[in-house]
């Protein structure tokens, strides 16, 4: 503001200079309302918790903590009830493995290419090819596990019509972007002088990427892919489709299995009455998911924020 | 590129040999390599597609394909409930879950005092955007359709679908307001405004852009999302457009019920289903890139 | 700032105005049809026919808003209880803790079967041995003390080459899983677990024509769509034939014994009687589901069952006839 104005003369009315008690109290209205918006996430929150773990601390009235967590079947359904977690566990960790030996190599990959060796335009026009990827909701890759990966797949594997492998390829697809698109930006953030010092030394740029620019990015890359496994860990369409429901305790990716999150989806459009321990199955479940993704949800963020390497 | 004096004996040892061409071949592979990465996931992309595509494109034209209610015969019928539930659903989160989201990342950035309460605040809204949507639909059973009783109705599912884009929502709008320069802020304090003015004249248009591309993209992954639908309880079957309280379906639990029906036609019909979501989607996501693209304003 | 805003206020408002009268319009399709609303849940065995009945019914009727959910037969015992459905699909008689729970919420329940489903063994195309299986032998196959210790064919019947026997059967939580397993076993739920289980039995029936060596028991429809790709079954009755599901009237007539079963219709009393909407549909349904049954893949039920069923709607009788009916008994011993 570069003018001056001459406010002795009184022929228009002010804006007062000074706070009215009006304006204060509308602030301090607006500043409550806005107050209360931030707090809906921290009752939805609270809210999880409490329902999940009221019903699980009810479940394990009727079923010992030492039954779950150390028997070896789960067979809440049959007559002879076992309900030992651990099955649940192997088919959301076999699923979830599978997904990440596809997603990271990928994802990795596209990042590296797309920030060091994509030209301009051509990043401009892949980069919102992957996001689109990441757009496709989860019942399309389950489909496509179904109904096209497994029938190629049988051509030469001996694989089941539900297995662990095609549901985790496809879901290791799905969270390609999120690990890719995490990895770039922690990649571009990298300074260029760090690069440039390297090139400088006479180091190729191959060996930059993997000497200097991989590490000064590892922060951001490790949480990219605990998020990652955290969005394998809970995904819920795919498995329930390709990979089957059939809790075992077995590494074999070519049989199928049950997830915990596909034993959710299965109780919950199923045959057990609210109200009954089979019902309270799906919170107890429910709880061991919310506290895995939990754990790895606090990781990636520790990670992304501590340990973030300050330049400059 | 430094290049090491040959005439050097101390930098020409057996330990230390140039090698500038194997480094450089080696390096030429692992290009092809990162390329052929970002390569498969697109032509895997590509490659759903086509099959989808080839599947359900005859299903798609069909008269009245997008206009009829659902029949056991997979040649006849529509999908019309399901996009209706779609389309209301996704309405639903947009009213509830912008004007809270960008509330509260509105408070986080321009009220939040940097006390222990608003990092606690921070982590919890980072958290709640991982949580499995899945858990969602846990919540939404126990406090919509039992607490407050709607029951398995659509404002039920809109609801869970809208806390669901909440954290989203709030991290995208963040940033976006963040990204205001604070010379704009403070060129509006200078001219003796209120801080609720600043922020409704100054900050927000400035951000919108980025608040828009943020919600669609929460928008969109709300509209492809159906476990949490599962559990509130959608239905398979409709035989109307439903009304707020009243039972419901939504394009992804079609589809899923497609996927699961015997009858050989309804996987064509499935990947019918899935075309009409997936361009509802791209169309959404084609927006918010417009958006992105034309409106962000240049530092 | 070179930001418009007035351009964008207009859009603003513009786009708050179509939103406030979709909702109020969707809002409004609610208000005149509370009694136009029929709601029904219940097993995957019978959802094809209700969902048959459904679509017929809203051709007659397009005012009509059915809405038709597969949450299973407990699952929908429990809505139905509940009071919040008013018809519930059953593919087995309603059991005494849900008649509890009913009582205590004030519900009485119409209990209606509406159709015959005949479980069929099904196995692979080139099964050329097992030919007829008696019950005895799929209690052996099936119980649960069999888990890990029969493992091959020739244990069942040593007539029987030694190949893997490969299970296939609807997940422990479905009426058919429940069913098949009294019927077989003499205790619901008394099975094996290392079977590959699935809410679709159209995979169990995608199993068993991949697998030489499969076995599958699915409803009657499933196998009647996959003629020529499978194999089915005889079972041998208590009278010693060995009896295969069809021709459906061997299902009609209880020759394919123990593994007929009736499935039903429970009807909310109250509903019905205040909800005309419901009580048209029911007549409806007890009127023309005959036509659909076959290419559901059901049985019809004998004349004189739907006659006498159809009485029992107009009487409004409520109760079960069914609670202790054991596998295999005609339903003409009920009505």
């Amino acid at each position: 503001m570069t003018q001056t104005t001459d406010y002795s003369d009184n022929s228009f009315a002010l804006p007062s200079l000074t706070k009215s008690a009006s304006d204060d109290i509308q602030e301090k209205f607006i500043a409550a309302i806005l107050f209360s918006c931030a707090l809906v996430s921290v009752f939805t929150t609270f809210g999880i918790i409490f329902i999940i773990f009221q019903e699980t601390f009810s479940f394990f009235q009727e079923v010992s903590l030492a039954q779950f967590f150390l028997d070896t079947r789960w067979t809440p359904l049959f007559a002879q009830r076992h309900f030992g977690i651990w099955p649940l566990l192997n088919g959301t960790f076999s699923t979830s493995l599978v997904a990440m030996a596809v997603a990271i190599p990928l994802g990795l990959s596209s990042a590296i290419y797309l920030s060091e060796y994509a030209k301009p335009k051509v990043a401009a026009f892949l980069r919102p090819a992957v996001e689109l990827l990441a757009g496709i909701p989860t019942v399309v890759h389950g489909y496509f596990a179904l109904l096209f990966v497994t029938p190629a797949l049988r051509n030469f594997l001996p694989l089941e019509v539900f297995n662990a492998l095609s549901a985790g390829l496809m879901m290791g697809i799905m969270i390609t972007p999120t690990v890719g698109s995490i990895s770039l930006d922690a990649i571009q953030s990298v300074p260029r002088s760090l690069r440039e010092g390297a090139y400088a030394l006479g180091v190729t740029k191959v060996e930059t990427i993997f000497k200097v620019v991989l590490p000064a990015a590892l922060s951001g890359i490790s949480a990219s892919i605990i998020l990652g496994i955290s969005r394998a860990v809970g995904e819920t369409m795919t498995v329930l489709i390709a990979a089957g429901q059939q809790p075992r305790l077995t590494l074999n990716l070519f049989e199928s299995v049950a997830t915990l999150t596909a034993f959710m989806a299965q109780i919950s459009g199923g045959d057990s009455p609210r109200g009954s321990l089979n019902f309270k199955t799906l919170y107890a479940v429910g709880a061991v998911l919310f506290v895995i993704t939990l754990a790895l949800n606090l990781a990636s963020y520790i990670i992304s924020h501590r340990f973030k390497e300050k330049y400059e | 590129m430094a290049q090491s004096t040959q005439s050097d004996n101390s930098l020409n040892s057996a330990e230390f040999t140039d090698n500038i061409d194997g480094r450089e071949k080696v390096g030429k592979v692992f290009e092809i390599l990162f390329l052929i990465g970002l390569l498969v996931g697109l032509f895997v992309l590509a490659l759903m597609l086509l099959n989808i595509g080839h599947d359900g494109l005859s299903s798609l034209f069909r008269p009245g394909f997008l206009t009829e209610t659902p029949s056991r015969f997979p040649e006849r019928g529509g999908i019309r409930p399901a996009i209706f539930g779609s389309v209301i659903l996704g309405l639903i989160v947009i009213l509830v879950a912008v004007p809270i989201g960008v509330g509260a990342a509105l408070y986080l950035e321009e009220y939040a005092p940097k006390k222990w309460w608003t990092a606690f605040i921070e982590i919890n809204i980072s958290n709640l955007a991982g949580v499995p949507s899945i858990v969602y639909g846990l919540l939404g059973l126990g406090v919509f359709n039992y607490l407050l009783g709607f029951g398995a109705t659509l404002i039920s599912g809109a609801l869970t679908l809208a806390l669901l884009s909440l954290p989203v929502i709030i991290v995208t709008a963040r940033e976006a307001i963040r990204s205001v320069p604070d010379s704009l802020r403070n060129a509006s304090y200078g001219l003796g405004t209120t801080k609720w003015q600043t922020i409704q004249n100054h900050v927000l248009p400035y951000a919108i852009p980025g608040i828009l591309t943020g919600v669609i993209i929460s928008v969109s992954r709300a509209l492809g999302d159906a476990a949490s639908l599962v559990v509130i309880g959608a239905v398979s079957f409709l035989t109307f457009d439903p009304g707020l309280f009243q039972r419901f379906m939504a394009l992804p639990i079609q589809i899923f019920s497609y996927i699961t029906r015997p009858e050989p036609g309804f996987a064509n019909v499935a990947a019918a289903s899935i075309l009409v979501l997936l361009f509802v989607i791209f169309a959404l996501n084609g927006v918010a890139i417009y958006i992105r693209q034309h409106f962000t304003i240049a530092k | 700032m070179n930001f418009k805003l007035g351009r964008k206020n207009k859009l603003f408002w513009l786009l708050l105005t179509l939103i406030n009268s979709t909702i109020v319009t969707s809002c409004g399709t609610n208000k005149g049809g509370a009694e136009q609303q029929v709601s029904l849940d219940g097993g995957a065995v019978g959802f094809s026919l209700s969902l048959a009945v459904a679509e017929e019914y809203s051709k007659l009727d397009p005012a009509a808003q059915v809405s038709v959910a597969s949450s299973g037969t407990g699952g929908g015992f429990s809505k139905f209880c509940a009071g919040s459905i008013d018809i519930v699909g059953a593919s087995r008689p309603i059991r005494k803790e849900e008649i509890t729970t009913c009582k205590k919420n004030g519900i009485e329940f119409i209990e209606l079967p509406m159709a015959l489903d005949g479980l069929a063994v099904v196995v692979n195309r080139e099964n050329n041995f097992a030919k007829c299986l008696t019950i005895k032998e799929l209690n052996t196959m099936w119980n649960s003390k069999s888990e890990e210790k029969i493992t091959s064919w020739n244990q069942i019947n040593s007539k029987f080459p030694d190949g893997k026997l490969l299970l296939f059967a609807p997940a422990s939580d479905t009426g058919t899983f429940d069913y098949f397993t009294q019927a077989v076993t003499g205790k619901t739920k008394n099975s094996r677990t290392d079977f590959t289980p699935s809410h679709n039995q159209n995979t169990l029936v995608q199993g068993v024509i991949g697998n030489k060596y499969g076995l599958a028991y699915v409803g009657i429809a499933f196998y009647t769509q996959n003629v020529d790709k499978l194999n089915v079954v005889g079972i041998e009755n208590p009278k010693g034939e060995c009896v295969k599901p069809i021709p459906i009237a061997n299902v009609q007539r209880n020759l394919y014994n123990p593994l007929s079963r009736p499935l039903f219709i429970y009807v909310n009393k109250a509903k019905a009687a205040a909800n005309p909407s419901v009580e048209r549909f029911v007549n409806f349904y007890l009127e023309n589901s005959w036509k659909w049954v076959d290419a559901s893949g059901y049985a019809a039920l004998p004349d004189i069952a739907y006659y006498k069923i159809r009485q029992r709607f107009e009487k409004r009788e409520t109760g079960t006839r069914f609670l202790d009916a054991k596998p295999g008994q005609p339903i003409t011993d009920f009505l």
